[in-house]
């Protein structure tokens, strides 16, 4: 009989998850809480070492004992930005003076939304807008790494991909009303949302299933086959 | 490798020679015998190396941020013809013109060109190509003295340029117009709609209401989006007395939400309903923090769940949850992956754009309408580039016209974003 340890608080921890499918529980409610205990605390580790050490301090202090130490300005002095930053946000611990932890917030959020701009402008914007522009049919068009459509399915495949992108702009038109032919196209583009939903529902599924068959070997070739043998 | 007729038949003479040497023996087969044989045949064999690239054009590339050269060069001779089969291409690279050179890189048989991303800004490097044909190679010649070096503009980049400066000059344009006080529509968003309904279904029922940003950070534009709808909900949620539940699985996240639930609290005028316990934190952890979702649903049964932010797979297991307790749940995010879990367990989803859309939609605030009517811009310009260029390319295609076939492909990289 197999006695780790291990395998036996894993196979306690992974039937109380479980657990949960039954009813909620005192052993879910165990598992639970040692999850997110264990979880908060790991990560909250990994952070200061992974963050504030190696990203903050390890960059900040050869700068600070060359400016000290030979008088000397470098760039990683720029850290201090990033520290005093941090600083601020820690100032909402001290009701007073809580509103300067708005600052770095507001910094966070506005450079996070004008680098992203360019991100989905170029993503989801100019690169699909590029790959949908192809002929629907005709051998010729081999410039511009386009393929010569050269038989009906290929030229299908193309109109599926025009109309279902240029519908699928007319559903997530904000400035229209959804009636008539604009309505018509914007349902169509519904279809094509749906369709594509459904397939990567059954794709996703399945490697959901995966995961589960994981954790069942885990229990049965592991945990069970270490009891008898 | 090919090899001329005469040598191969020298080297095949040679080689039934020896084996026959071998067989004919009675001793035990003797090495120094062997190899003098071995190079006797390796003499014979001609080195025949393939004719070498050309180097075309090596330089700094333009509009990037420095430390990368590109390196073409004209394809051998014998590259797919010719006496030799080429199978590679090697770059070497040197400070000096006399070496020594090192590897930096290679590229495949076809291939025309190489970006060398590991240069030093200002130092002076020399190339040259070898063409490499089984064991035999050829060298090209020596490049001319080459620097990298950063750029301000990438010039690469300058259509996109156009098309942003475009889409942000219209949100400008729809943010001025809605300040000067025009009415700017918005069609009707129907998750939106059932907002104000599942939050008083939840005053009605006397139980909380639990809003899920996601899981990632302030750096992901879906939790930015979520916050701010949580901006809006929160105040109605102030006006109808109702308790909020916000675990949180981001410390910046819990800071800027409680942030925004307490200024939505000022702003309906109840600020000592406001308590920081509405929004708090529980892990980093995705499925620790999944759990404890799970944990909080079944036992406090809020009667409306919002989850509005960027999922993953978590996505399903908290929806269905919810479902399971009977809750009305509303649900939004742009990731593709779990848009049909949210539409299969929610009530109401707000697919992709829609959820940016959401918080204007709800706000009504001229700079947040502006910026949706600016993007509505942006897609009207994308639906009619796709027509245009579909519709350039099949009558290019149709009538073999190389003039047309040629404005199409222009036209096409307009959108060949770097």
């Amino acid at each position: 009989m197999n006695f780790d340890i291990g395998i036996w608080i894993a196979a306690f921890l992974t039937l109380g998850i479980m657990s949960f499918l039954y009813k909620d529980n005192p052993w879910y409610k165990i598992s639970e809480a040692i999850f997110i205990g264990l979880s908060a605390g790991y990560w909250f580790v990994s952070l200061f070492w992974q963050n504030l050490v190696s990203k903050l301090w390890d960059n900040l202090w050869p700068a600070l004992d060359a400016l000290f130490t030979r008088g000397e300005f470098t760039g990683g002095l720029l850290y201090l930005i990033a520290g005093i930053l941090g600083l601020m946000m820690l100032m909402r611990l001290v009701p007073q003076i809580g509103w300067i932890s708005r600052w770095p917030l507001a910094l966070v959020v506005g450079a996070t939304a004008g680098l992203q701009f360019i991100n989905y402008l170029v993503s989801n914007g100019v690169i699909q807008v590029y790959n949908t522009i192809t002929p629907l049919f005709g051998p010729v068009s081999e410039a511009g790494g386009i393929a010569p459509v050269t038989d009906v399915w290929h030229g299908l495949g193309n109109a599926l991909i025009l109309v279902g992108t240029f519908t699928g702009l007319v559903y997530f038109f904000f400035s229209k009303e959804h009636k008539g032919f604009f309505g018509g196209a914007a349902r169509v583009g519904t279809w094509f949302l749906m369709i594509t939903f459904g397939a990567s529902f059954g794709y996703t599924v399945m490697s959901r299933m995966s995961l589960l068959i994981g954790r069942l070997d885990f229990l049965v070739n592991t945990w069970i086959t270490g009891i008898f043998t | 490798m090919k090899h001329s007729a005469s040598s191969t038949f020298a080297f095949l003479f040679l080689f039934l020679i020896f084996t026959g040497v071998l067989f004919a023996q009675d001793e035990p087969i003797d090495s120094a015998m062997v190899d003098s044989v071995a190079t006797a045949v390796e003499e014979m064999v001609p080195v025949n190396p393939p004719k070498p690239a050309q180097l075309d054009i090596v330089q700094d590339n333009p509009g990037d941020a420095g430390s990368s050269i590109h390196v073409s060069w004209i394809l051998s001779p014998d590259d797919g013809a010719g006496d030799n089969d080429v199978t590679s291409y090697i770059i070497y690279r040197s400070e000096s013109p006399t070496g020594p050179f090192e590897a930096v890189g290679s590229a495949s048989r076809g291939l025309v060109e190489f970006e060398d991303a590991t240069t030093t800004d200002g130092i002076e490097y020399y190339y040259y190509v070898e063409t490499v044909a089984g064991d035999d190679s050829a060298r090209s010649s020596i490049s001319r003295p080459i620097k990298s070096s950063a750029q301000w503009f990438s010039t690469k980049d300058i259509d996109t340029f156009i098309i942003g400066l475009m889409i942000s000059l219209s949100v400008i344009f729809f943010i001025f117009a809605a300040q000067k006080g025009k009415e700017l529509y918005l069609r009707k968003i129907a998750g939106l709609e059932a907002v104000d309904e599942a939050i008083g279904r939840a005053t009605e029922m006397g139980r909380p209401i639990l809003f899920i940003p996601g899981i990632l950070d302030m750096d992901d534009v879906q939790t930015v989006a979520g916050i701010t709808i949580l901006g809006r909900i929160a105040k109605t949620i102030a006006n109808y007395d109702t308790k909020l539940n916000m675990p949180v699985s981001r410390s910046i996240v819990m800071t800027t939400a409680r942030e925004t639930v307490k200024q939505a609290y000022v702003a309906a005028g109840r600020p000592e309903g406001y308590s920081d316990d509405m929004v708090h934190y529980l892990t980093d952890e995705q499925f620790g923090y999944v759990a404890a979702v799970d944990g909080i649903m079944v036992r406090e049964k809020p009667a409306t769940c919002f989850y509005l932010g960027a999922f993953f797979a978590e996505s399903l297991i908290m929806a269905e949850t919810g479902n399971s307790i009977g809750a009305i749940q509303i649900a939004g995010t742009a990731m593709p992956a779990q848009l049909p879990f949210f539409v299969a367990a929610c009530d109401y989803t707000l697919i992709g754009e829609e959820l940016f859309a959401a918080s204007a939609y709800l706000s009504g605030e001229p700079k947040q309408l502006g910026s949706l009517k600016g993007q509505d811009i942006g897609k009207m310009i994308a639906m009619a580039a796709i027509l245009i260029g579909c519709g350039l390319f099949t009558v290019a295609s149709i009538t073999n016209s190389e003039s047309l076939l040629s404005l199409a492909n222009t036209f096409r990289s307009i959108f060949s974003a770097s």
